[in-house]
């Protein structure tokens, strides 16, 4: 099973098994990791599941869609270039070994 | 003294924030949720919309596993209700007869649905569709339904309506008022929605009652409006809104009027308890500081959050924005601020093709903004909002004014 892992903003890491078809934001939330709030439960409407994805990796993440690029002018946290909504990470076997990095806070 | 023991009673989303934000923010004390359901922890949002749809499962509607619970030593107490508050000796006194103090009480007691006093209103096949148990059962309803008549053009009927279509079933949406979501959204919102929802096969009769419910052998068969109709039905969903649980503070002397009455703390008259979410009645910086009660996630959160910080020794006053979602089929429905007592509506963007923001405003001042698949508009909103600027009506509706860098500007 492709594996994700998730760097807290103190530089805490957790590592995942993420079933393909669940979003990085679905896996966090149902294994209680730190730092993904999800406020609207990943309809892509809160902006609090925001991640930094290792910017040799965004290419392998699903395109993203205007919508989430919306969204991402709200985040808490300073938007980067590497800024995804992790609710709209569907995992896909070419995302296998992802890092992302958690912001400082999400609300 | 900090306080030792946090009891919280009722864990939908700002019970669980608040037990979650206290130990996030560092409180080593006893935290004990209590809710009146049997599950986990789970969120509502997706119950109207992807989990009645089938589209997720129980598992992703919980908050967190059930590990999360005993890692951060938050004990729940699931499947017990409180029957009342001991005041004076602190104590709350549960539905299995056993007492539990506190040193700090917050009440998230939430809402219940309003239940219209109709005859017939007992008939199997009027359904609900606020908690789990209720969406489970209409669930299986909708699997067998014929056809639907949903009382009440909300946001839960909508929300409804568009699932029920999706699955090809009749639905008749019957409204007391003129207009669909007429308490949260602009006459011009609500005709877009209205028509939206037509296009895609729903009914609609507006202004006017329900007389009664029908049925045979003990099941709904058809529901009697006032003006003389009779629409059949199988299913019958009724979705008038809710009023919020503050029978426990009432009995226990605490002040409610709509809501349990709170200051800008979120803090009812005694200083051992708080009062949060659906069931909290508040002086909002975003209403003039006249009392509001809302029905968000947002909102319960964001309370939790605040009563979270005053517990730690952090008190300040809740200024958070208010806002609000819906989903319903397509549409993407996304209000920033509280627009209650508008006068006047400026359109931005292309109303014709649903993607445009109603900026709803009193006076000249900008009381929120309604944005239909238009989430960047949204999230500009929040923005300016949340820091108190204006748009003027004359910039809102020029699309060459750059809502981005308003948004965006600092100080």
């Amino acid at each position: 099973m492709p594996q994700v892992t998730y760097v807290s903003h103190d530089g805490k890491s957790t590592t995942l098994d993420v079933p393909l078809g669940t979003s990085v934001m679905q896996a966090a939330v149902l294994h209680g990791v730190d730092g993904i709030v999800a406020e609207c439960g990943g309809s892509c409407m809160c902006a609090t599941c925001h991640v930094y994805v290792r910017e040799d990796q965004l290419a392998k993440c699903p395109e993203m869609e205007l919508g989430e690029d919306a969204m991402l002018d709200g985040t808490a946290s300073p938007r980067q270039p590497n800024s995804r909504l992790s609710c709209q990470l569907v995992m896909a076997p070419e995302m296998d070994g992802l890092v992302v990095n958690m912001p400082e806070t999400q609300t | 003294m900090p306080d030792r023991r946090v009891v919280v009673v009722g864990a939908g989303h700002g019970g669980f924030q608040v037990a979650a934000s206290l130990r996030q923010s560092g409180f080593d004390g006893s935290i004990v949720l209590i809710g009146d359901e049997p599950q986990l922890p789970y969120q509502r949002p997706p119950l109207s919309k992807d989990y009645l749809d089938g589209k997720i499962g129980l598992d992703l509607l919980l908050m967190r596993p059930e590990s999360f619970f005993a890692d951060q030593r938050i004990e729940l107490m699931m499947g017990v209700a409180v029957s009342e508050i001991d005041r004076a000796g602190r104590r709350v006194a549960l539905s299995d007869g056993n007492h539990l103090a506190y040193d700090h009480l917050v009440l998230a007691t939430g809402a219940r649905n309003r239940v219209p006093p109709l005859p017939g209103i007992e008939l199997d096949g009027v359904c609900y569709l606020r908690n789990l148990a209720e969406t489970q059962a209409l669930q299986q309803r909708l699997a067998a339904a014929k056809s639907a008549v949903v009382i009440g053009a909300g946001f839960i009927g909508l929300e409804f309506a568009a699932i029920a279509r999706g699955k090809g079933i009749p639905v008749h949406i019957v409204e007391l008022t003129e207009r669909v979501m007429g308490r949260v959204v602009c006459p011009e919102t609500s005709a877009y929605f209205a028509a939206a929802h037509r296009a895609s096969g729903v009914a609609f009769s507006f202004d006017v009652r329900v007389e009664r419910l029908g049925g045979e052998g003990g099941k709904v068969t058809h529901v009697a409006l006032g003006d003389g109709r009779t629409l059949p039905a199988d299913l019958v969903l009724i979705s008038i809104g809710v009023v919020p649980n503050e029978g426990l503070a009432a009995a226990a002397g605490l002040a409610v009027a709509n809501g349990i009455t709170v200051d800008e703390q979120l803090l009812t008259a005694d200083p051992a308890i708080s009062a949060i979410g659906d069931c909290a009645s508040f002086p909002s910086r975003h209403s003039q500081r006249n009392p509001v009660r809302l029905e968000a996630v947002q909102n319960a959160t964001d309370h939790a959050r605040c009563v979270a910080d005053r517990i730690v020794g952090k008190p300040h006053a809740y200024q958070a924005l208010p806002w609000f979602w819906s989903e319903q089929g397509a549409l993407r429905l996304q209000i920033a601020g509280l627009t209650t007592g508008f006068q006047d509506v400026t359109l931005r963007g292309d109303y014709d093709k649903g993607e445009y923001s109603a900026f709803c405003y009193a006076g000249d001042k900008l009381l929120g903004i309604e944005s239909i698949n238009k989430p960047a508009d949204h999230a500009f909103a929040r923005r300016l909002l949340a820091a108190g600027r204006d748009v003027t009506p004359a910039q809102a509706a020029d699309l060459g004014f750059d809502l981005r860098a308003a948004a965006m500007a600092r100080g």
